[in-house]
Order: C-alpha cells, then sequence, then structure tokens
C-alpha cells in the first residue's frame, strides 16, 4: 500500500456524508454495505434456481466458509499456522453425530449416541470442538509459531487414529449416520413438514440453505466484531511481537488460547454443517489435504480478512465442481477416473499454484487485491483498517 | 530377547533414515527460516525418478538421477519463490511451501494411479545374520550408508568453509553477509543438500519391509517432521536425535503390538512423542530456546 501517512495528515476532517446529522439519525449505508446486502438476497433466492449438485456445492462452500472465517482468526490475524483444522471439523461432525444420534440406530453402525434433540446437540458439538481446542492449549499457548504448525499437523493423524478405532463413537471406518437436524418442530431434511414455494419443492438441500446463510452471515458479523474490537486488537498486536503485546498487558498465552477455541469452535460448527449434507460421514474426509485445503482458502482470499476467507473459501469449493460440470467443453481437462487430468486432480494444481503466486507475487491475496483497487480509484489512501493483512 | 534386539536394530535404521530427513528439514530451516512442508514431495520425487530411470539403466545412475532431480526441485523452489521473499515472516514462506507440496503431490499421485514402484534396490529381501539375529539387508545398508552420511555432513558442517559460512549464515545473516558470504549460494546449498538427503532416504523408506514407493510414503516422510521438532528445529544434532527416538519408538510400539482401542498406534507414536515432549520443552530437546530481552 502506499504511503498512509500523507493522505491521512492531509486528510481534511471526516466527510459530512458519514456523519448523520445532530439530532437526526438517518440511515444511509455505505456501497460496501449495499453490495453485501444484494449479495445476501441473491444468495438467497438461488435455491430456486440452482439444480441439487450445485446446491451440495453451494452449501459445501458455505460451510467452508465458517471453517475459513475461524481459520484466518487463528492464523491470519493471531499469526498461528495451524494444520488442526481437519481435526476440529471432525470433532464437529462426529460431536453432533454422537449427541443427537441414537444408539444401534439405523445406519450407526453399531456406534452408540445420547439421541439428544438435535438443535441441542448442535451447540453441544460446537462446544465439544471448542474444548477440544481447549485441552489443547497447554501445548498451542507455549508454542512459537512454527513449533505450533508442525504440532498441529499431529492432531490431524491422531485425529484419523482415532476415528478409525474408537468404534464406539466413530462407526471405524465406514463411519456413522448423521441425524437430520429439526428445530421448533421444522425439520431441515425433505419431508415433514412437506414445502414448496413457488413450484420448487424445498427439500432437505434448500432447506439447509437458509439455516447455512444465516449461520454465515452471524459467523461473519462476530468474527468481524471480534477482530475490531479488544481481543481483536490483542491478536494483531501478539502476531506483530509477542513482547510488545506483553508489554502493553496483552496476556499471550491466554490470547493464543482463546485464538485457538474460537477458532476451532468455527470449525465444529462447519464440521456440523458439512456433515448434515453428506448425511454420512466417514474418517477418510477429515485427513490432512482437508487442513491444507482450508488453508489454502484463508491464503488466497488474505490471511486475516474476514471477507477474504469467505471468496477464498467459495474459489476453493466451487472450483472442482465447476471443472467437473464444464470438463467436457474444456481442452485438456480428461474424464474423472482416466488416470489424466482430471477435474480433481486440475482444480489441485490450480489452488497450489495460486497459493504460491498469492503468497509471492499478491501477499494480501483477494482482499489486499480489491483493497489495493478501492485505494487506486479513490486517489488517496484509506484511514488503515485494524483487519488489515500481515504483511506475509 | 531377540525379538527385543530385532525392533531395536529396526528401529535403529528407522531412526537413520527418519534422521536423513530430519536433516534436510532443519538445515533448510537454518539456511532460510523455512519450514518446507514440501520436504515429504521432494522424497517422493527422488523415489518416483529413482524407480522411472531403474526401467532404463542400473541401479546406482538411476538413483544419481533420482537424487538430481530431487535437488533440483529444492534448487528450483528455493530460486524461484524462497529467494524472492526472504524478508517475509516464516508463516507466509511455509505456507507457499505447503503450495508447493500441493502441486508436486498432485501431479505425482496421479502418475502412480493404484501402482506400487519398486526402486530396484539391490538388497531384495535378503537378510543379513549376525548371531542370533537375522536383519534385512536393505535395513543395514540404511544404517550404514546414513551413518557414513551424516558424519559427512557433520563434518563438512564443522570444519569446511561451506559449513562455516553456513553457521554463521544461520548466526546473523547480515552480519555474514557483510563479512562477504555469499549468502544466495549458501541458501541454495541447504536447499539442495537437504533435498538429496531426502532421496537417499526415500531409496531406504521404500526397500524391502515396506511395500514400496506410492503417494503414501509422503505420510510416512512426514513422519520426520516430529523428529526435527523433538530434537529442536535449529539443531542438526538435535534432528539425529530426535530421528532416532521417533524410529525406536515406532518400531517398538508397532512390534510389540500397542494398541489402543484395537488399533495398533504404531503410525500415532511419533506425533503422541513429539506432543509429550513439547509439553515439556516448547522448542525442542536441543533447539535454542528465544530469550526475548525487553
Amino acid at each position: 500500500m502506499s504511503s498512509p501517512v500523507t493522505g491521512s495528515t492531509l486528510d481534511p476532517a471526516p466527510t459530512p456524508a458519514r456523519r448523520p446529522a445532530a439530532g437526526r439519525r438517518s440511515f444511509r449505508p455505505s456501497v460496501p454495505t449495499l453490495l453485501r446486502i444484494v449479495l445476501v438476497v441473491v444468495v438467497a433466492i438461488l435455491p430456486i434456481y440452482l439444480d441439487q449438485s450445485f446446491m451440495q456445492t453451494g452449501l459445501f462452500a458455505m460451510a467452508a466458509i465458517l471453517g475459513a472465517i475461524g481459520l484466518t482468526i487463528l492464523t491470519g490475524s493471531a499469526g498461528q499456522l495451524s494444520l488442526a483444522h481437519a481435526f476440529f471439523l471432525a470433532i464437529g461432525a462426529y460431536g453432533y453425530a454422537y449427541f443427537a444420534g441414537a444408539s444401534g440406530g439405523p445406519g450407526s453402525a453399531g456406534a452408540s449416541g445420547l439421541g439428544l434433540p438435535s438443535a441441542l446437540a448442535m451447540v453441544l458439538a460446537v462446544l465439544a470442538a471448542g474444548v477440544a481446542g481447549l485441552l489443547f492449549s497447554p501445548i498451542s499457548g507455549r508454542l512459537r509459531g512454527i513449533y505450533l504448525g508442525v504440532a498441529s499437523l499431529s492432531l490431524v493423524f491422531i485425529g484419523s487414529f482415532a476415528l478409525e478405532n474408537f468404534t464406539s463413537i466413530t462407526g471405524g471406518f465406514n463411519g456413522r449416520a448423521i441425524p437430520d437436524l429439526s428445530m421448533f418442530g421444522f425439520t431441515f431434511a425433505d419431508s415433514n413438514p412437506p414445502l414448496t414455494v413457488l413450484n420448487v419443492p424445498y427439500g432437505r438441500f434448500e432447506r439447509l440453505w437458509y439455516l447455512s446463510l444465516v449461520l454465515v452471515i452471524l459467523g461473519y458479523v462476530f468474527a468481524k466484531n471480534v477482530l475490531r474490537g479488544r481481543p481483536g486488537r490483542a491478536m494483531q498486536t501478539m502476531r506483530d511481537s509477542e513482547v510488545a503485546a506483553a508489554v502493553m498487558g496483552v496476556n499471550v498465552r491466554l490470547t493464543k488460547a482463546g485464538a485457538f477455541v474460537l477458532s476451532s469452535m468455527y470449525a465444529g460448527l462447519a464440521g456440523v454443517l458439512l456433515s448434515l449434507v453428506f448425511t454420512h460421514v466417514v474418517p477418510d474426509y477429515f485427513n490432512l489435504a482437508l487442513s491444507v485445503s482450508y488453508l489454502a482458502m484463508v491464503v488466497i482470499g488474505g490471511l486475516g480478512s474476514v471477507g477474504g476467507a469467505a471468496l477464498g473459501a467459495v474459489f476453493v469449493s466451487v472450483l472442482p465442481q465447476l471443472l467437473t460440470r464444464y470438463s467436457s467443453s474444456l481442452p485438456f481437462v480428461a474424464q474423472p477416473g482416466s488416470g489424466g487430468y482430471d477435474p480433481g486432480v486440475v482444480s489441485s494444481l490450480l489452488y497450489g499454484v495460486v497459493v504460491i503466486v498469492v503468497v509471492v507475487f499478491a501477499p494480501g491475496g483477494l482482499a489486499g487485491l480489491s483493497r489495493r483497487l478501492t485505494v487506486r480509484r479513490r486517489q488517496r489512501p484509506t484511514a488503515s483498517d485494524p483487519t488489515s493483512v500481515p504483511q506475509v | 530377547m531377540t525379538r527385543f534386539l530385532d525392533l531395536l536394530v529396526g528401529g535403529i535404521s528407522l531412526g537413520f533414515i527418519y534422521a536423513l530427513i530430519a536433516l534436510g528439514f532443519v538445515i533448510v530451516f537454518k539456511a532460510t527460516e523455512v519450514v518446507n512442508f514440501a520436504h515429504g514431495s521432494f522424497l517422493v520425487l527422488g523415489g518416483y525418478v529413482t524407480a522411472r530411470a531403474h526401467d532404463h539403466m542400473p541401479f546406482i545412475p538411476a538413483v544419481l538421477l533420482g537424487l538430481a532431480a530431487a535437488g533440483l526441485a529444492a534448487l528450483i523452489v528455493e530460486r524461484l519463490f524462497v529467494h524472492r521473499i526472504t524478508a517475509g515472516n516464516v508463516n507466509a514462506l511455509a505456507i507457499m511451501t505447503i503450495g508447493v507440496d500441493i502441486v508436486l503431490i498432485t501431479e505425482l499421485t496421479r502418475r502412480f494411479g493404484s501402482n506400487v514402484l519398486n526402486l530396484g534396490d539391490p538388497w531384495g529381501n535378503k537378510l543379513l545374520h549376525v548371531g542370533a539375529l537375522s536383519i534385512p539387508q536393505s535395513r543395514a545398508a540404511a544404517i550404514v550408508v546414513a551413518a557414513v552420511l551424516i558424519g559427512a555432513f557433520f563434518a563438512a558442517f564443522r570444519y569446511s568453509s561451506w559449513g562455516v559460512a553456513m553457521r554463521a549464515n544461520a548466526e546473523d545473516g547480515e552480519a555474514a553477509a557483510l563479512m562477504g558470504i555469499r549468502r544466495g549460494r549458501v541458501t541454495a546449498t541447504a536447499w539442495v543438500v537437504a533435498g538429496v538427503l531426502a532421496a537417499v532416504a526415500a531409496i531406504f523408506l521404500t526397500a524391502f519391509p515396506s511395500p514400496g514407493l506410492d503417494a503414501s510414503v509422503r505420510d510416512t516422510a512426514l513422519r520426520a517432521f516430529p523428529a526435527a521438532i523433538l530434537g529442536g528445529l535449529d539443531s542438526t544434532g538435535g534432528a539425529v536425535l530426535g530421528g532416532l527416538a521417533i524410529g525406536l519408538a515406532e518400531s517398538l510400539t508397532a512390534g510389540y503390538n500397542v494398541t489402543l482401542a484395537g488399533g495398533s498406534l504404531g503410525d500415532v507414536m511419533p506425533y503422541l512423542v513429539m506432543l509429550l515432549v513439547l509439553l515439556v520443552r516448547p522448542s525442542g530437546l536441543l533447539g535454542t530456546k528465544e530469550l526475548s530481552r525487553v
């Protein structure tokens, strides 16, 4: 970014447009806010038009947004590299299955469950992910950044060991079925009650779509506020210099552990949503590659930026689907399973390359690029943004 | 007792292999402050080139080609990417290597398909009988080769001018540059040496008791990361110590079939050991503690 100093000293007082007239509070949303509202409306209308496979991809993308927001708080704002995200997603997914599932129910593969109301189970699953993050805090609170990165690797492997072997909870290698979510007599599944909107039958995906949308909006606003507030400032100071943070009165250990817990709760929520879309979870899914793909999302979006994490999550989740759909019309993309460059391989290669390119050439990621564009258009540097991207 | 000795020798040889990998990891970290998550893929790449080259030539030239390929890959990554962002923070560089890892392992996995490749090593499944012990020849070779390489590395690190330059650079890069040390050359060699050591490890990691080379070997190679962390990321001696500790722990756990809830703990033992050590010593056994003066 160009020097903010000249801009801020020469800047006149804040423009009146931003300040409501004294005595009368008028709501005049800024352009970005309007764009966000339009985006939400568009996403809310989409289920009427999209087919099932795109609905599923969209749901994955929304779950991924929540997970990526969690990771960008931890890795971007607090500066703690974590490869354990898949582990916390798994805790969310399996936690929900365990709390809501009935013992010996259909598809449970002999796994037991507590049979709690599913809405309560969802909350408990998110809390369980948070507790798992807390249990890791004796380690996460003490290690320096890069040591934590490798130490968190262990959680993925220990996690997949646990998922395959603690069969009474996880159902073992073949996984276990996920019970439907129901709230206030409304079930997020294909029936009960049947629902048709504008001649489009609203089944599982359509219903989960709105649930996810609400959760994404809440998660987004919450993360924005956390990062803008005192804890966010503490995390960013700690990222830039632990010593300086400690001198300013930030409890470094507590902040690190807190960032870890918050991020794992986001991951837990994402895990619950993913499991609801899958309807059946298997240990194989929660592997190192999943952790790496979440890291790719936050890096592509721009480390530390909540909006960027959302963009990155959409990019990484939707890319394979788009390539699969249009593989026949794209040159050099082979059919799946042919051993050539099938859509899965191409999208992995692409996002690997994008990660490298972003780190080397555009450290701010997508969020940084859009910020740079706005700055250029306004021909003056904006006031420094507290959630700005770290120098990567 | 024989069983214990068998496992002990097996663990030591596995430990030496891990030590080779961990050493590369540590050298790269010392030279450029990068935690190289692509190290496992370099290893698989070296193995892959060796295996493919062996179809056309004897074992030794094939191995040399494999070593060259892994070294070259490391050199390219260093020159193209790491070199450009040395001033950046460590996390960014680590994430960049994760990007490299995604690209390499995706392409290699695609090439492997469902095949398990044989590197064509000369030891096959022959056994070496020492007293009551019978050790696979490949394991014995691993111990000898790794010990020689590690010894040579430590000698070079201590006495050669390259080693002095390496250590000076790790101590204080700027001062080293002012003293006339060509940092670019030092860091590039460090990456090449790391790549070559990984490719050597690939040969032994895929030889007889193991089934062969496929993309899952990378996960085995990843177990050298705990070794490096447990010894201390910036300590070459620690890498060897950590490698041996991890190798022994894995071999003994797998050999005595220590299980938890019905699953063998052998594969996760390295990570458990690492977590335990980190609880007590957050910067590893021999790593430098970071002190900050205010």
